[in-house]
């Protein structure tokens, strides 16, 4: 019937170019029908352009068309059509990236997995969980509710858990619970001709393996461009018995950094810490109506029993000291630690409140901790001079930290001054040998930095596995590399 | 610390984020299979009573619940939470309960336990009944605290900040005293590995509930029917703003 002929039609069609958007081959549309289900694929306007942009400031592109599988087995079949005729595919979880990487910007199918939302395989015993992409973060700790465990990765939006894994995502806990990439175990990923892998093997999630090339870490952080993750086995963490939380200002930005440093040093083992410069306090501050000093800060967090948290306390009370940080009431309770972090969550509310009618864009480089004070405070100098409203924050016990940038999009010069400035940060990091993404990943927009860092030889090597996996460059044609 | 005794009743419920499903014939939803846990607000009241312990304010907080042997799981959770010990008042596979049947049990369980001061959810999640605390303290002949968003204890009496329609308003209590739990009460804990560990050591006692009084038979309130609203219908484009208006006065919007 109609699949047959697109199937056939598909062999006689050939490669795609890489600048070209010709259009879907007839009946294509009616053959995604037959698979998904009539009300699971749209071509609607409103709804394509809904997927063809993610929480950044790159141009919407929207996709051809969007459809919704409801299980793996259509994945599959949905990949095939569409590598049989040749048309990009463009993997969708919640659509809250920061760097372009669900703008379909060779048009073809965007893949909407939300449906997909199974929470199984949880074993408290064995410390893991396994999800679809349709699973949030939060979705999947509100599940855990009860069972003494949670999963620590938590990035500023409720993003999709798979969805994290593709872009290798990091939050404020990764300092002492990790990123992504240690805390995935396996992947059910759907290759981009059809085919189903599991990169640990199916059903398995042993907590260490050495079995053969590390192919859960490769498709982690691989953005949608190696295949579609639609399930993760995670690792969780227990719950820590007690936690408490503080606020503390310090005389400078590089005070607060050096307090920081000296803390890791110590081998403290401590939860969060963040870092916001005075414009981002201020901001916070007044956002959130609660008020902080106009100062270099950091928060943080501890994690532990009753006894070694009193003994973290101690430890951390006189470092902060040593340093010039006051301020340094400790919160334990649940209300009082949400408030506190709420504070810290909406930073970038907070920031764009400053110029009301402005969009933000923020920076993402991570450095050696060695080098953090060096490059925060020639950060600071650069947007001072450059003229800038760039608020600061940071996962500063990681040595990344972000700028928000709020700028009028709409006026040319400043739209320059930023773009100049984002590519000085990037080369400062990479000089500082640290990289051009910490957590947000590579997207669209950091590609020629990506080249920079890993060098002639790193990025041929990314080349020859992405044409391995992916031969026609179909998925997420223009991302990455 | 004060010999204060508080009674904080649990109900295990079909979990919030569960998309709920009719069940066949149309007399209730699909609970078989479906996950459940602690209702809510009885989570809420649960937190509240062990924050009044840690303070010094209490001194034992037993956890109730009227249900089947399932709701046994529900319990150890509220123990993992901090309650001392509980109590099943076991029914029946199949039987369900409703206000009148939980707080009939209630009541017997004040009778055998004794406490000060008795805190409940303002209402499961399943049913929105809302009459619980109210027919408890009836029955006790209680002063009642519903809607509480913030609770002090005193020697002797309680205040109570009372969620009304009008805004707050503020009560004293003498105790002993029923209050129900409101959402801004608190943010309840969750339950950590090792108080899960500690929590199956705690007593559970499980007591038919018929010997607190409960009667058999069908409960007070019956479900005649449930049902799924209407499926959405399509929308409708117009051509212009005479058009939207003609629309809208047809299907007598405006």
């Amino acid at each position: 019937m109609a699949l047959r002929r697109v199937l056939a039609l598909g062999a006689a069609l050939g490669r795609r170019s890489c600048c070209s958007k010709p259009s879907l081959p007839p009946d294509f549309v009616e053959a995604l029908r037959a698979v998904a289900g009539a009300p699971n694929v749209s071509t609607a306007a409103a709804v394509r352009e809904q997927h063809g942009h993610d929480e950044s400031m790159h141009p919407c592109a929207p996709p051809d068309v969007v459809v919704w599988p409801q299980a793996v087995g259509q994945v599959q079949e949905l990949a095939a059509l569409c590598h049989r005729c040749r048309v990009p595919m463009v993997p969708f979880g919640t659509g809250t990236g920061l760097e372009g990487g669900v703008n379909a910007v060779q048009g073809g199918v965007c893949f909407d997995l939300s449906r997909m939302d199974g929470i199984t395989e949880l074993s408290l015993e064995d410390f893991s969980v396994t999800v679809e992409p349709g699973v949030t973060r939060k979705a999947l700790n509100k599940h855990l509710r009860g069972t003494g465990l949670w999963f620590p990765v938590d990035p500023g939006a409720d993003a999709s858990l798979c969805g994290m894994a593709a872009t290798g995502a990091s939050g404020t806990n990764a300092v002492r619970y990790g990123t992504m990439r240690p805390n995935v175990l396996n992947l059910r990923v759907v290759l981009p001709d059809g085919r189903l892998l599991h990169t640990a093997g199916p059903g398995r999630q042993p907590r260490k393996r050495a079995a053969g090339y590390d192919l859960t870490s490769l498709f982690v952080g691989s953005e949608g461009t190696l295949g579609f993750l639609t399930q993760a086995t995670l690792r969780l963490h227990p719950l820590p018995e007690a936690t408490a939380v503080t606020v503390a200002s310090f005389p400078s930005v590089g005070a607060a950094v050096a307090c920081t440093v000296q803390v890791l040093q110590a081998a403290v083992p401590v939860a969060r810490i963040e870092f916001l410069d005075e414009v981002m306090a201020d901001a916070c501050g007044r956002f959130s109506g609660k008020g902080l000093p106009v100062a270099a800060t950091l928060l943080l967090e501890l994690h532990g029993s009753r006894h070694s948290l009193a003994e973290q306390q101690q430890q951390m009370e006189e470092i902060m000291r040593q340093n010039g940080g006051s301020g340094l009431a400790w919160a334990e309770g649940l209300e009082e630690r949400e408030q506190l972090w709420s504070m810290r969550h909406n930073a970038w509310y907070a920031a764009l409140a400053l110029r009301p009618g402005c969009q933000g864009y923020s920076t993402d480089v991570c450095v050696p901790i060695s080098r953090l004070p060096d490059v925060v405070v020639e950060t600071k100098q650069d947007l001072q001079a450059s003229g800038l409203t760039g608020p600061m924050v940071g996962h500063v016990g990681d040595g990344n930290f972000h700028c928000i940038l709020v700028f009028n999009s709409q006026d040319p010069e400043e739209a320059q001054r930023v773009h100049a400035f984002t590519e000085r940060l990037g080369r400062r990091a990479l000089a500082a040998g640290g990289t051009c993404t910490g957590e947000h990943g590579v997207g669209l927009g950091k590609r020629a930095l990506l080249l920079e860092e890993l060098g002639q030889e790193g990025l041929d090597t990314l080349r020859s596995i992405k044409a391995a996996l992916d031969p026609h460059n179909l998925m997420n044609p223009g991302k990455v590399l | 610390m004060a010999a204060l005794r508080v009674l904080v009743g649990v109900k295990r419920v079909i979990d919030f984020a569960v998309k709920v499903r009719v069940a066949p014939g149309g007399a209730g939803v699909q609970s078989q299979g479906v996950k459940h846990g602690l209702n809510p607000f009885c989570e809420i009241a649960l937190e509240e009573a062990v924050r009044l312990r840690e303070a010094g304010a209490a001194q034992e907080v037993i956890v109730v619940s009227l249900g089947t042997k399932a709701s046994q799981e529900t319990l150890r959770t509220a123990l993992a939470m901090g309650a001392d010990r509980a109590v099943l008042a076991e029914v029946a596979e199949g039987v369900t309960a409703g206000p009148k049947e939980v707080a009939t049990a209630l009541a017997g369980l004040v009778g055998r336990l004794q406490p000060q001061l008795v805190i409940l959810g303002k209402q499961a999640i399943d049913d929105d009944c809302n009459q619980t605390g109210q027919l408890l303290a009836a029955m006790l002949d209680w002063p009642q605290g519903t809607f509480a968003s913030r609770v002090e204890l005193d020697s002797g009496s309680v205040r109570v900040q009372r969620e009304v329609d009008g805004g707050l308003e503020t009560l004293r209590l003498r105790l002993p005293a029923v209050l129900t739990a409101d959402l801004r009460l608190n943010e309840p804990r969750y339950a950590t590995l090792p108080n899960i560990m500690k929590a199956k050591k705690k007593p559970l006692e499980v007591i038919p509930a018929a010997d607190l009084g409960v009667p058999g038979g069908s409960p007070r309130l019956k479900v005649l029917q449930v049902q799924e609203p209407p499926p959405r219908a399509g929308g409708e484009k117009v051509e212009n703003v005479q058009d939207l208006l003609g629309k809208l006065r047809q299907s007598g919007r405006i």
